[in-house]
């Protein structure tokens, strides 16, 4: 009796060893993931510097975009001037036009996604207005709301309503319909079906839309700030433009980059928190 | 015979756009604590005719009658529990099974009862270490468990339960049962069962019913009246096995 169960763990022993090697493999590639990042944004950094300290003649223009400078810059400017009030009524604005259009895409996503006749009505609507770049808009934008945040709000709110609405229609869509009838079969209202059953069960699709919006919301927000106010990222850069500041203008490249990178890793946290 | 729990009279359904109605003419009393097994071949109409059972399919005529009154929609003291144990992903065991339970349209129910209520179901199928999981870290079982300890948690009178082990495997599913009978015992509950597994008839119900043709009327019923448990029993119980058995295979022919 004692004999077999020894001689199975033996062979359980030697299997794990034999599979240790792919497990080991495995577990490099998960570190060496990050590390292969780190090395392509330095490669990134080594073109920028080739391009500008190297490449590019002895005192030419190019010579004044250099990646040094530009950090050196982005240290000053963070530390010792108003950028960092930038910063943050560019991100009220992003937190704002993301508040606008979840108030209007997630009601509308869910009655679209709930009734196929509006759906059907409304879809080549939605397509049409989506397709149209946002920033088309804002003259009419600035006629209509006049100068100052409220048309970057409609322009920003305008930028990422679509994405939310769709994906919540499509959440709504991929329901599934067991959860329905459970509620159904605990004399749910409608109130309750929607609380308790649809929003939590459209609301991973709604942070992929949020997620998604989000990275339209900060390409579209720079080009935004640029008409009509006397703050942001938008205005900051040009405002270095104007300054002749250009190791100025490569910082603000680089912190809008950075932001944005945040942005997005933020979006996608909450993405993987809910799912 | 005491007052039925739950009775059908003269039952009919048909769907609209569908060729031929459902069912037809279907009569059945639930006396209360009797446990009554719905046998019949695929796609025969049982799990239509326990959504009109339970109240969330409107007959086209005939009535379903609870303890007397007409029912009009889904009851609170009516427990359905489906095929699929359909949990709520995103809300934990315990909120699982309390789900529902404070909607406006149930009986109103205070805050340490519901408590107390969920805490009970969830001792009697067995699942208090895991109350804090989520669906997704549940077994099969486990899952269908859940399901059952939500049904419990309104104190039904009547269990409707639509092939509710069927995705099982077997040792799984023969602990289940054991819970149904368990259950059924501990609340007083009458329970029915749909079902296409002869076996697990034989197992549970005090009644087997057999339903059959186009449209599904009952074909034959056979009452039970043995001790339980009847696991170890296969043998008394052959000769009713294949009696049930020809009816089942009569009923699939006139499908």
């Amino acid at each position: 009796m004692n004999a077999e169960p020894q001689q199975r763990s033996f062979t359980a022993g030697a299997d794990p060893a034999s599979r240790a090697r792919p497990k080991g493999a495995a577990r490099s590639g998960r570190l060496s993931r990050p590390l292969l990042g780190i090395a392509g944004l330095l490669v990134l950094l080594a073109l920028w510097w080739l391009g500008t300290d190297v490449l590019a003649a002895p005192g030419s223009f190019a010579r004044r975009f250099s990646p040094a400078s530009g950090f050196a810059s982005l240290g000053g400017l963070l530390l010792h001037s108003d950028l960092p009030i930038h910063v943050y009524v560019s991100l009220q604005r992003i937190f704002i036009g993301l508040g606008f259009a979840l108030a209007i895409g997630v009601p509308l996503g869910l009655a679209v996604g709930t009734f196929g006749t509006l759906e059907a009505a409304t879809t080549p609507a939605f397509q049409f207005l989506r397709m149209i770049s946002p920033l088309s808009w804002m003259p009419l934008a600035v006629m209509v709301f006049g100068v100052g945040d409220r048309p970057i709000y409609f322009l920003l709110a305008f930028a990422s309503v679509w994405p939310i609405l769709l994906s919540t229609a499509a959440g709504v869509r991929q329901l599934d319909p067991r959860w329905l009838l459970l509620a159904r079969s605990l004399a749910a209202t409608r109130w309750e079906m929607l609380s308790r059953v649809i929003l939590p069960g459209v609301t991973g699709h709604i942070l992929t839309g949020v997620r998604l919006a989000i990275g339209i919301l900060w390409i579209v927000l720079v080009p935004c700030e640029m008409l009509g106010v006397s703050a942001g990222l938008g205005y900051f850069i040009l405002d270095t433009r104007d300054r002749l500041a250009y190791s100025e203008l490569m910082a603000m490249v680089l912190l809008i980059g950075v932001l944005g990178f945040a942005l997005d890793a933020l979006a996608r946290a909450l993405c993987r928190r809910w799912a | 015979m005491s007052v039925p729990v739950l009775s059908a009279e003269g039952i009919a359904l048909s769907y609209p756009g569908a060729p031929g109605p459902v069912l037809e003419g279907f009569d059945l009393a639930i006396r209360p604590g009797e446990v009554v097994a719905i046998l019949g071949p695929s796609g025969a109409g049982k799990s239509s005719l326990l959504r009109v059972l339970g109240g969330l399919q409107r007959p086209s005529a005939g009535a379903v009658r609870m303890g007397g009154t007409v029912l009009e929609d889904v009851h609170p003291r009516l427990a359905v529990a489906f095929q699929d144990p359909c949990l709520l992903p995103w809300l934990t065991l315990e909120a699982n099974v309390a789900f529902g339970l404070n909607f406006k349209r149930q009986p109103p129910v205070s805050p340490t009862e519901r408590r107390s209520r969920v805490d009970a179901a969830i001792a009697e199928v067995g699942l208090g270490h895991a109350r804090h999981l989520p669906p997704s870290a549940l077994s099969g079982g486990m899952a269908q468990r859940t399901a059952l300890a939500r049904c419990l948690a309104r104190k039904p009178e009547v269990l409707l339960l639509d092939e509710p082990f069927g995705a099982l495997d077997e040792v799984t599913r023969a602990e289940m049962q054991d819970l149904l009978l368990k259950v059924v015992a501990d609340f007083g509950t009458a329970a029915l069962l749909v079902t296409h597994d002869i076996d697990e008839a034989l197992l549970v119900a005090d009644r087997v019913v057999l339903i059959g043709g186009a449209p599904a009327r009952q074909v034959a019923s056979w009452t039970l009246d043995l001790p339980r448990p009847r696991r170890d029993e296969v043998v008394t119980l052959g000769a009713l096995r294949i009696d049930i058995l020809k009816a089942l295979r009569g009923a699939v022919r006139r499908n």
